[in-house]
């Protein structure tokens, strides 16, 4: 069956490969020529394109690997200089790479699926609803990134985790630390997890009686770890400054040219409304710097309210995500371990700086895992995953993908409530979609509304001049309410859950 | 209504449906960011620019000068040579066109006119027409059809019931490659003369002989192809008027009068603007059918283009081709058109409409490859009785059009969606006749064969499990040896295209025979066809007379 359904996307992705593809295209055609021509020790400090190098080394790796195939496509694409250079072979070998390495991630599902093995839920839902991604196909196939095997490579991690196999999950978790640093917003769950199950042998915080199976786990964990990161910085030895500077740049402003649906699209909105506010009132503070939707603005100031550095973002998800790992602590069954991983990368995600939209499928994938599993996790799933998704439309903005973004969420979500409201009985209530309440249903439908007004009713009324980031204010704004009430809903759930054991 | 409630009313059947719908959609969403034909290629260009200049010609012209060479009329560019309705369309589109930029349909200025957001436009007028046509008519083919194939049923054996349920058969039939190709791809209109063919036919069977009539005379005026079955409407029309025993001589006259009146009202209708002038009227005939071009196009996989290479067509002289051509499609119709006349059948119409299309692909002068869809839609009316036969022509229908294909640049949209296809019809396949397998009510008879399939189908079996289980199957009965020699051809025709296919795109051809390749698969193709063409013969002999109605009427005299 997974292979049925991997063989049907594959050849979707296959159809999309004319697609608009984004700068990110150029970005990979340029890492894949750095890693060819040049020495090892040069590929974090060229800078002849403004794509540099800023996925950590085995990433890296994987580019050198993949510019050998890539020679025999097209040998143009591996010159340095050819800034921009998208032939026909070109594009083709790309997109292929992309849907080549999704096997990786068909892999992960299916592994996954048979450490839950649930009946048909799992045989038929889970991996529908995983491999038809639909935030993966828009963002690896037409947007053009290679996310989709190194969620592949979470999932296995989370299979052998769940098959009690600890240290091969901890490679691999270690091992897509070192394919990209974001996958950091996962590693609490990873830490405590690993710490108490594995190196304290499960025993409760009262009696640590540190045994010698307790040490030898510790070393045994200790040794891969370390292990996995000395062979992948262990070439960049005396340039590891400079790789960090490129990994964290943070240089960048709070939030991404586009606002991701976080608590800090909120908070600038508020901020321009106070500003709005007061300039209205006839209290002057300074002319607004720039439009704050525009792009090339890296860093930027608040208004009224005080700026937000990155030290306090990460306070702020230091505090939210410890009562998690205090919970996670008391537990010690896989699927909280798995909801724990959901919960870190939300938060991490609400109130990370500089984030991307792109990083609320790091929420998506492990809650898709749980959805079949328990009502309220597939009611977070369906919300969460109808939000991300549509917050990732204004990625693909040329004309021609709208009708092709549009039906793959309708589909997608379509399908999710069909598949997910026949596995739970549950009270028939009127006016509502299944598994949810009114106002989410409400909230959901919403959507068409701002769908029609980004599109049409934004042009008809002729602000395309006056007006033209606030069909992405309005994406952002609205997005995150539904975010952040998800996250809410998950947190209250998961202490709640801590209160009845 | 509430959600909910509408959501609890669809069955789980219907979901498919929608789902099958909206991935259809979805898949010629994403065709349509494939580059249409002669795509940037001056002088010329393609079928793109040849739509997008009859949008010019109508909006900005009267008329009477449509059809005409003119000085603002230049027909060597891509002058209007189909029927008024395709005229009147263009017309339509042509004013919503005129109404977003004035640049698309300016006359002259606007030749060749290309740009992303015309690209759009264009290709979203032909998929409102597939949502507004050609869709709708499939779907409710196949409802309707169930129905009455259920009904017949009950009458007689249990025998018929052993069709591949409609919701199955409308996702194979919407995610039919060819169409999707040719219509999101290539760019044309064949989905509203389809589809109104399709309502014709759906009208037909349900004994709505006037409506038929109506939609056929509307696809025929949409696309002269659809000639190619008028053949069994005309005749299948003819022998209902012809009185059955038991009624009086004149009822059968007035019902012929009735169709006749209809057929001219609806065709002076569309006709109107041209009929006042004999000399317009003409000129529009003539556009029409354009003898003056060779005897056939490029390379297509019919017989004439298979004679080509061991005899030189082309030096001949017209006249007499196409006499030549003439005789032969007819004698090739015949067979089928008078079993159809004498012994009619409901059941029998979408074989000959298959008989007869197919004959006049084959046979016919100047046939483009493209005419093959006119071909495979009475296939696909006809898919959920015979499955595996018409899957296999119509994969090779969509194979004999790749040298068209390679030409748009399309190459990479067929191989995907010829995958989705083959595994979509693979999926269903299996799960039907896992289903079949199961359920009890099967005859003896029939068990053994979809047992049969079943296993052959199946590959969760284990393979040397599999493969003994199936020899087992085959020394059983001769009738799992004819399937399985069925399968084995059909197999070994798959594999044989899939090479020429990958040969044609890996190598190139050798410099003294530049058009090898296509050659090669209009030849491989055109074998294939004749071969159906033999098959649905007989098939449509096969099955006999429909004495249904006679026999209402005579328990009503009783």
């Amino acid at each position: 069956m997974i292979l049925i359904i991997a063989l049907l996307t594959s050849s979707l992705k296959l159809l999309l490969m004319p697609a608009y593809y984004s700068t990110d295209f150029e970005v990979h055609r340029n890492w894949l020529s750095i890693t060819h021509n040049l020495p090892v020790k040069r590929w974090y400090y060229d800078d002849t394109s403004e794509w540099t190098l800023d996925y950590p080394p085995l990433f890296a790796w994987f580019e050198y690997l993949l510019s050998y195939p890539a020679q025999f496509f097209d040998k143009n694409m591996l010159v340095i200089n050819n800034l921009k250079y998208e032939s026909r072979e070109t594009i083709i070998f790309q997109r292929l790479s992309v849907i080549f390495m999704d096997a990786v991630y068909c892999y992960g599902v299916h592994r996954c699926c048979k450490v839950i093995s649930k009946g048909w839920r799992t045989d038929v839902v889970l991996p529908i609803l995983l491999i038809t991604n639909c935030g993966l196909i828009m963002l690896d196939h037409i947007h053009f990134q290679y996310n989709g095997f190194m969620y592949g490579i979470l999932l296995l991690s989370i299979a052998d985790m769940c098959n009690d196999r600890f240290l091969k999950s901890a490679f691999w978790f270690v091992v897509l630390l070192n394919l990209k640093h974001i996958y950091v917003y996962a590693s609490p769950a990873y830490f405590i997890y690993l710490l108490k199950t594995y190196c304290l042998c499960n025993r409760p915080i009262s009696d640590v009686v540190l045994t010698q199976k307790c040490w030898s786990n510790t070393i045994k964990l200790g040794s891969v770890v370390i292990g996995v990161f000395v062979i992948s910085f262990l070439p960049f030895y005396d340039h590891l400054p400079q790789i960090i500077s490129r990994l964290f740049p943070l240089k960048r402003g709070l939030c991404h040219a586009y606002w991701a649906p976080n608590v800090w699209a909120l908070y600038n909105i508020v901020d321009k409304a106070v500003f709005f506010a007061a300039s209205k009132l006839g209290y002057h503070k300074g002319e607004a710097k720039a439009a704050m939707t525009g792009g090339l603005v890296q860093e930027y100031s608040h208004l009224v309210l005080p700026n937000i550095t990155p030290r306090i973002t990460i306070i702020l998800s230091l505090i939210f995500v410890l009562p998690l790992m205090v919970k996670l602590w008391k537990l010690k069954c896989p699927t909280d371990f798995i909801r724990c991983i959901a919960l870190c990368s939300l938060t991490a995600f609400l109130f990370g700086y500089h984030v991307h939209e792109k990083a609320i499928l790091m929420a998506i994938i492990p809650i898709t895992i749980l959805s079949v599993r328990d009502p309220l996790d597939a009611k977070i799933f369906l919300i969460l995953s109808t939000v991300g998704y549509y917050s990732l439309f204004p990625l693909l903005y040329p004309k021609n993908l709208f009708l092709v973004k549009t039906l793959l969420l309708i589909i997608h979500s379509l399908y999710s409530f069909h598949s997910l409201s026949k596995m739970y009985t549950m009270k028939i209530c009127k006016y509502s979609l299944p598994l949810l309440n009114i106002f989410e249903s409400f909230y959901l439908f919403s959507f068409c509304l701002i769908h029609t007004y980004e599109h049409f009713i934004h042009n008809l009324l002729d602000f395309q001049n006056k007006l033209p980031f606030l069909p992405l204010m309005i994406t952002s704004v609205y997005c995150s309410v539904g975010v952040i009430y998800c996250w809410i809903l998950y947190f209250i759930f998961s202490s709640k859950d801590l209160s009845q054991l | 209504m509430a959600v909910d409630k509408v959501l609890l009313k669809i069955s789980c059947d219907n979901w498919l449906v929608v789902f099958g719908i909206l991935v259809a959609l979805l898949l010629r969403n994403v065709t349509m960011l494939h580059p249409y034909s002669g795509q940037g290629k001056p002088p010329m260009y393609g079928d793109y620019e040849a739509q997008r200049h009859w949008m010019e010609i109508t909006t900005n012209l009267p008329v009477s000068e449509w059809y005409r060479n003119t000085s603002d009329n230049n027909l060597e560019y891509w002058g209007l040579d189909y029927p008024p309705l395709t005229a009147y369309h263009m017309y339509f589109c042509g004013l919503i066109a005129n109404f977003l930029n004035e640049n698309y349909t300016v006359l002259h200025a606007s030749r060749g006119f290309e740009s992303d957001e015309h690209k759009i436009f264009m290709r979203l007028t032909v998929l409102l027409c597939d949502i507004l046509v050609y869709i709708p008519s499939l779907v409710i083919f196949y409802y309707s059809c169930a129905k009455l194939y259920q009904s017949d049923s009950a009458n007689r054996s249990v025998k018929q019931n052993y069709t591949i349920p409609s919701s199955l058969s409308i996702i194979l039939a919407l995610l039919y490659p060819g169409i999707i190709l040719i219509d999101h791809g290539h760019f044309q209109y064949n989905n509203v003369s389809l589809g109104l063919t399709t309502f014709s036919v759906i009208f037909l069977l349900h004994q709505k002989n006037i409506l038929s009539s109506i939609f056929f005379c509307l696809a025929l005026n949409y696309k002269q192809m659809e000639l190619y079955h008028s053949l069994p409407f005309f005749l299948y029309l003819l022998s209902t008027c012809i009185p059955k025993p038991g009624k009086r001589a004149i009822s059968g006259v007035v019902s012929l009068f009735v169709l006749g009146i209809t057929v001219v009202v609806t065709f002076s209708i569309i006709w109107l603007p041209f009929l006042f002038d004999l000399d317009i009227l003409l000129q529009v005939l003539h556009r029409q059918f354009p003898f003056a071009r060779g005897i056939f196009e490029d390379k297509v996989a019919n017989f004439w283009c298979a004679l080509n290479v061991v005899y030189k067509l082309k030096v001949c002289d017209k006249a007499k081709l196409m006499r030549i051509c003439l005789f032969t499609t007819l004698s090739a119709v015949f067979p089928s058109s008078v079993d159809l006349f004498l012994r009619p059948n409901r059941k029998k119409f979408i074989l000959a409409l298959i008989n007869s299309s197919l004959a006049f692909f084959l046979f016919s002068y100047q046939v483009h490859e493209k005419t093959i869809l006119v071909v495979a839609l009475p296939v696909l009316l006809y898919f959920p009785e015979n499955p595996f036969v018409c899957f296999w022509f119509l994969f090779i229908s969509v194979f004999s059009m790749v040298p068209l294909f390679v030409k748009d640049d399309l190459i990479v949209a067929v191989i995907a969606l010829l995958m989705f296809y083959i595994i979509s019809f693979y999926v269903s396949m299996k799960y039907y006749y896992q289903s079949r397998c199961n359920s009890s009510n099967v005859s003896n008879y029939h068990i053994e064969q979809i047992r049969f399939l079943h296993n052959l189908i199946n590959v969760d079996v284990k393979k040397s499990d599999k493969i003994s289980r199936v020899f087992k199957m085959i020394t059983r009965s001769r009738k799992t040896v004819e399937y399985f020699i069925f399968f084995l051809a059909m197999l070994l025709s798959f594999v044989g295209s899939l090479l020429i296919f990958v040969i044609s795109i890996v190598f190139e051809p050798p410099v003294k025979y530049p058009d090898l390749f296509p050659l090669l698969i209009s030849i491989y193709s055109c074998f294939h066809f004749l071969g159906f063409f033999v098959y649905f013969n007989v098939k449509q002999i096969q099955i006999s007379q429909d004495f249904g109605d006679i026999g209402n009427v005579k328990l009503k005299e009783n």
